[in-house]
């Protein structure tokens, strides 16, 4: 998983418009490869059982219909690669920047000062291809600010930081 | 932003760290831990409960199953407060099932039933008496703790500095009896956690210490610190109530489909009966928009004192509310069609911590010029009229994203606050003082960036969030980070947390209290003058 889409300066879907003080970081590759597995192993059996039993019965003509899945397959793979390289997240000196989003882009900012927890979660599938992530909480609970698909030691690196960085500058309601 | 300002703001963040309370970082603004001492005697009681009236009990009796637990209890007629659930429960259960409950009753002898009552009576009085026992609750220096629970024990323990607002209700039947019930508004604390019931006058008395307490003001003054004396700043006369509330189209509305919808399911399907399980609901709309807010905003009092904001108000149910300075997380004015030419205002305000079920009302109405004067006193430094002057119309091709109602959006930010404007029939100016900005989103759907717009949300603590719609996208940009900015920044001008401490030993709060504190008001030390010697001898963590 070495290569994580460490892009420098200013990312090809620039919802970052002033240009911050650090490095955009991309996610790892993994993400992508989990996700795309993800997709294979719902909608080809999908395909089978929707083409099978209408070739069995209704000819091979109905049979088209599993075709449907698969022409999804196809769109989402292009489409989890999109989304995939959207998102990133910056460290700068007093908050964090992550962005993500190819049709619907979000960029979110969590002053450190605001950040009441730092959770690192990883699932067994997670877990299997070596990712983890990191999710913030602030006392306002539509704060949406996660990073799914980083390496457990750069989730830990920057769960670390965050908790040293939101206890200096930690502040009340 | 250069690496100057970080190093500033680094500082400011110590400096309040110092101040504010070390525990800011771990436990967060949740001021509520819930602990389940499970008979080890050491968690359920901290160090500092020295001062607390009733100490005197050893740590070690509070959690033995037998004892009576530290602290006062509640008033005898709570245990009474839940007779009337195996009635309801009877009564619900037969209207459910007529027929096999009919069919129990024409079963049962006197002899059974005399044995029911004989098992029943004891059971229910037991249960009633030993969940009043049970529960106990004990003010030190910085808690609140509640202690309730007969087979599972549980200790709330409440910081009393991260209080967002005292509630006292006073309900009807309450009211018949003199209690009253007593809960304190602080981010995760649950409806369990309220104290119910109380005697009237104890009720008063202690959300004055708890007041005091949560002011900062020193320990051994503060029990007998009594109310911060307040005084009136708005009420609203039942003339104006009700002239507001026929003016508003929402009661009319429902009045409306109240007629409606049962003639038209009555002719449809021809069943009263469906016609009548339609007429339930939509009675049942009508008397909330109507009669259920004329009984609860009947003789609204807005007063201010040290303490900060105090609402009263209620004809049936009496309420009232403490709202202490800073607080407010967000202030929304609504200005529904038929009141313009009034020029009368709703004014809501969002406090985090407040349940669910509370509207959140600070004006029910009022004209704009008296709203202004109690907004100010929310918001100290905010102007209605410039905060509402602050919001620039989108741009024109914004009427491809959101026809007509591109007209009503808003935005604009004053030095204190990030105001949104949007809604053309009912206009609503929403207010979120920066120093309550959680987080800043951008966001950005397909169409808007074809029409080159973006979105602007920031969220508060209140567990809500505004968004100043379809701005161009370089300045929804530009926005982000200048938004994102002041609420970093707007922190450090705001009060402290203990408003009775200003001049404990943060170097910033004394200019910065006298700006955020009660503008105009008499200040916080004027309208506590028995406590003011001790103001600046108090620790700054109590």
């Amino acid at each position: 998983m070495a290569d994580a889409g460490q892009s420098t300066g200013s990312p090809g879907n620039a919802t970052g418009a002033a240009e911050p003080d650090g490095r955009w970081n991309g996610v790892e590759r993994a993400l992508l490869r989990v996700r795309r597995l993800v997709l294979l192993c719902t909608l080809l059996p999908l395909a089978a059982v929707t083409a099978l039993p209408l070739w069995l019965t209704a000819g091979p003509a109905w049979a088209a219909f599993g075709l449907l899945p698969l022409a999804a397959v196809a769109w989402g793979w292009g489409a989890l690669g999109r989304n995939w390289r959207s998102w990133r997240y910056v460290e700068r000196a007093d908050d964090l920047l992550i962005s993500r989003g190819v049709l619907w882009r979000q960029l979110t900012v969590v002053p450190y000062g605001r950040m009441q927890l730092v959770e690192v979660t990883s699932g067994p599938l997670e877990r299997r291809y070596g990712l983890a992530r990191v999710q913030l909480h602030t006392a306002a609970a539509t704060t949406d600010a996660t990073i799914p698909g980083l390496a457990p030691d750069e989730a830990e690196r920057l769960r670390d930081r965050l908790t040293e960085l939101g206890g200096a500058r930690s502040a009340g309601l | 932003m250069s690496e100057a300002q970080g190093e500033t703001a680094d500082h400011g963040g110590a400096a309040r760290e110092g101040t504010a309370g070390a525990g800011a970082s771990s436990t967060g603004t949740t001021g509520s831990t819930v602990t389940d001492p499970g008979g080890s005697p050491g968690t359920g009681t901290s160090p500092d409960s020295g001062t607390s009236p009733d100490s005197g009990t050893s740590p070690g009796t509070g959690t033995a199953p037998s004892g009576r637990p530290e602290g006062k209890r509640l008033h005898p007629v709570t245990p009474w407060r839940r007779a009337w659930a195996p009635v309801a429960g009877l009564v619900a259960f037969s209207a459910h099932d007529f027929e096999r409950t009919r069919e129990w009753f024409t079963h049962l002898t006197t002899g059974w039933l005399i044995a029911a009552f004989a098992v029943l009576l004891p059971v229910a009085a037991a249960y009633g008496f030993f969940s009043w026992w049970f529960t106990s609750y004990l003010v030190t220096d910085t808690e609140l703790r509640i202690r309730t629970g007969l087979v599972f024990r549980r200790t709330a323990h409440i910081r009393l500095d991260r209080v967002q607002a005292v509630d006292v209700g006073r309900p009807l039947l309450a009211r018949v009896a003199g209690v009253a019930k007593l809960k304190l508004d602080v981010v995760g604390t649950e409806a369990k956690d309220e104290l119910a019931f109380l005697g009237e006058r104890e009720a008063v008395a202690l959300r004055a210490e708890l007041l005091a307490r949560a002011a900062g003001i020193a320990p051994e003054a503060a029990p007998e610190a009594g109310e911060a004396p307040s005084r009136e700043v708005l009420r609203v006369g039942t003339r104006t109530l009700v002239t507001g509330l026929l003016l508003m189209g929402t009661g009319w509305g429902a009045l409306l489909a109240t007629l409606l919808v049962p003639t038209v399911v009555y002719l449809a399907s021809g069943s009263v009966l469906g016609a009548l399980a339609a007429l339930v609901p939509a009675l049942g709309g009508v008397w909330a928009a109507t009669g259920g807010r004329f009984l609860k905003e009947y003789d609204w009092t807005v007063a201010e004192s040290p303490d900060g904001l105090r609402l009263d108000h209620g004809l049936l149910d009496r309420e009232h509310a403490t709202v202490p300075p800073g607080r407010v997380q967000s202030v929304r004015i609504t200005e529904p069609l038929l009141w313009r030419s009034r020029g009368w205002v709703r004014v809501e305000l969002q406090i985090a911590g407040a349940g669910k079920d509370k509207g959140g009302v600070l004006i029910p109405v009022a004209p704009r010029g008296e709203a202004a004067v109690v907004l100010a006193r929310v918001l100290p430094g905010v102007d209605l009229a410039g905060a509402a002057g602050a919001a620039v119309p989108v741009p024109r091709r914004a009427r491809w994203c959101a026809p007509l109602l591109w007209r009503g959006y808003g935005h604009g930010a004053t030095d204190s606050v990030f105001v949104t404007r949007s809604g053309l029939i009912s206009r609503r100016v929403t207010l979120v003082p920066h120093a309550k900005v959680q987080s800043v989103r951008f966001e950005q759907g397909p169409w808007e960036r074809r029409m080159r717009l973006a979105d602007v949300a920031v969220d508060h603590g209140a567990n809500g969030w505004t968004a100043a719609r379809l701005r161009d996208v370089e300045e929804a940009r530009a926005l982000v980070h200048a938004q994102a900015e002041r609420s970093r920044t707007g922190r450090r001008e705001a009060g402290p947390e203990r408003w009775m401490t200003g001049g404990g030993g943060d170097a910033q709060a004394p200019a910065s209290e006298s700006a955020a504190g009660c503008e105009g008001a008499p200040g916080p030390a004027a309208g506590r003058p028995k406590d003011q010697p001790k103001g600046d001898g108090t620790p700054p963590t109590g």
